[in-house]
């Protein structure tokens, strides 16, 4: 399997507080890796610097490498408006932009020129395949905030499928969610999983173990260990990870 | 527990709760009391002038007698370019301080700068604008003069306000909009000025009362002419300038009434006509108008 996103030693503070303490981690094309760890693990730093979201953050440091398809995210000349385009996120709170459902799916394609028919296209491409076409079709032009907390999240990943990336990084993307909701966005997941290089972050176990594939687990800004799914919650190899998964803390 | 609640201390808060909202619910009486008061008595005093020919002709015997129409023209032109050449460059401004420079010791000041400038009588305003436009670029009394000695007047009131607003703009938005590929200048029109808006819209909106209100800036730096001007290097008299030469020099009490009624009428007018285009412009930005 070739790697699609893999990063060296990468380094990351803020201000003087170390959030990563090198971490070295390869995920393969059409890979959905899952990172776990407690809250102020690192997980969501380690997500930002893939797209570069942390470059916006004042005040911080960054070592080591992040390679995506096998070139340096980071170098010299590296255009980080095109990175991101490639690179989608979904953010851990859904974050509606203040206009209509149609408007906020058809933001990202926008930027890139996408117009007309080709655009309403796209728009409906991408809800279909967040799961969330047929509740929305006869409302496009309503304000996306008319939407649940659920929705709010299907429609964040319908924005983020719009602009065709190849990699998409979800944040916790169920924090704010109830137990239903989380089941449409992990059913969702379940159906990108092959065709988009998926990073999932949890804080939670049981949502790691359910999602299934590798899980990295981190913790205090260190990759504690990475292993398949089944492997880690049957044999976790380092007695931190036993700790996290049986609930001794975290 | 229960016992331990102190029923006396229960009661004087509640006391202390009605004596705050009577307090807080009196000053905002007063407040409004005093502008309504304000208003209907120069409404009062000066709506019965009001005729077409006041407002369409000419004064005569130095506005004795006729109309205001010289002041209105005044008025709308010099408000009209001070706000033309202090919008653009104040928002512009604003743009570059909350989006691009780096938040450091530079910005604060010239922030700090900004806020003093805001606070300068305008009669400092005038004095500089008659000096510098007026006869060191010998631009003489005229629209244009004044016009931009009222834009510098206005400036930092525009900053100030849209930047505030820029900064208002949540940060997940840009964010949003940055991780789908926007690059800076497409997060700032599509994202940050839209929700802005409203904030720009209101610091203008001060300015154009500041403009339309202003005397002793504008009588230093565009005269106080009472003929129709025909181009921009022509003085004019605007509103708030008659007004005030009507009742200082004791001319016309009867007419300086009637012009503050046309005065306060055009504020309210444009105040409304403002409000309405922000709410309908936020309704469309919450996607209910598609």
């Amino acid at each position: 399997m070739t790697a699609k996103v893999e990063t060296h030693d990468l380094k990351f503070w803020y201000g003087k507080v170390q959030a990563l303490k090198g971490i070295t981690l390869r995920v393969g094309t059409g890979e959905q890796l899952t990172i776990m760890g407690p809250t102020g693990s690192g997980k969501t730093t380690f997500l930002r610097c893939l797209n570069r979201l942390n470059d916006l953050v004042p005040g911080t440091t960054r070592e080591g490498q992040v390679l995506i398809d096998g070139q340096d995210a980071y170098r010299a000349g590296a255009d980080p408006d095109a990175l991101r385009r490639r690179v989608g996120m979904v953010f851990a709170l859904p974050i509606p932009l203040p206009m209509s459902i149609f408007d906020n799916v058809a933001y990202g394609p926008r930027l890139h020129g996408v117009r007309g028919r080709h655009l309403a296209e796209t728009v409906e491409r991408s809800l279909r395949s967040a799961a969330l076409w047929d509740e929305v079709k006869d409302r496009l032009g309503d304000s996306a905030f008319s939407l649940s907390g659920g929705q709010q999240q299907r429609l964040s990943i319908a924005r983020v499928l719009a602009v065709e990336p190849e990699i998409i990084l979800m944040d916790e993307p169920c924090s704010g969610l109830d137990p239903i909701s989380t089941l449409r966005v992990e059913e969702t997941v379940e159906q990108l999983r092959g065709r988009y290089t998926i990073i999932f972050v949890t804080h939670n176990p049981q949502q790691a173990a359910r999602l299934g594939g590798r899980v990295a687990f981190f913790y205090l800004g260190e990759l504690v260990e990475c292993a398949p799914a089944a492997q880690m919650f049957t044999r976790p190899r380092d007695r931190r990870t036993e700790d996290y998964i049986s609930g001794r803390f975290g | 527990m229960k016992g331990t609640w102190r029923r006396d201390v229960i009661l004087l808060s509640r006391r202390r709760d009605r004596i705050m909202v009577g307090v807080l619910t009196g000053s905002a009486v007063l407040a409004v009391g005093v502008l309504v008061i304000i208003v209907g008595y120069v409404l009062w005093q000066g709506l019965p002038v009001l005729t077409p020919t006041f407002l369409l002709e000419a004064p005569e015997k130095m506005g004795r007698a006729g109309g205001i129409f010289p002041t209105i023209v005044g008025t709308v032109v010099l408000t009209a370019g001070a706000v033309l050449v202090a919008a653009p460059l104040g928002v512009a401004t604003a743009i570059y301080l909350a989006e691009y420079a780096h938040q450091g010791r530079t910005v604060a000041l010239i922030r700090f700068g900004t806020e003093s400038l805001a606070g300068i009588p305008s009669i400092i305003f005038g004095v500089f604008g008659f000096l510098f436009f007026v006869i060191y670029l010998d631009m003489g009394w005229s629209i244009l003069s004044g016009a931009l000695t009222l834009a510098g007047m206005i400036l930092p009131t525009i900053i100030r306000t849209a930047e505030e607003a820029m900064l208002a703009v949540p940060r997940e938005y840009r964010e949003v909009s940055y991780s789908l590929g926007g690059s800076r200048w497409q997060t700032i029109t599509r994202v940050v000025l839209p929700n802005a808006l409203p904030g720009i819209l209101t610091g203008i909106m001060l300015g154009v009362g500041r403009s339309v209100g202003e005397t002793a800036a504008v009588i230093f730096t565009a005269g106080a002419s009472l003929r129709v001007p025909h181009s921009l290097f022509d003085p004019v008299r605007t509103m708030s300038v008659h007004f005030y030469l009507l009742a200082r020099e004791g001319i016309s009490m009867r007419n300086a009434y009637g012009t503050a009624a046309v005065l306060v009428l055009s504020v309210l007018a444009v105040n409304f006509v403002a409000y309405y285009l922000m709410h309908r412009h936020l309704a469309r930005l919450r996607g209910a108008g598609r």
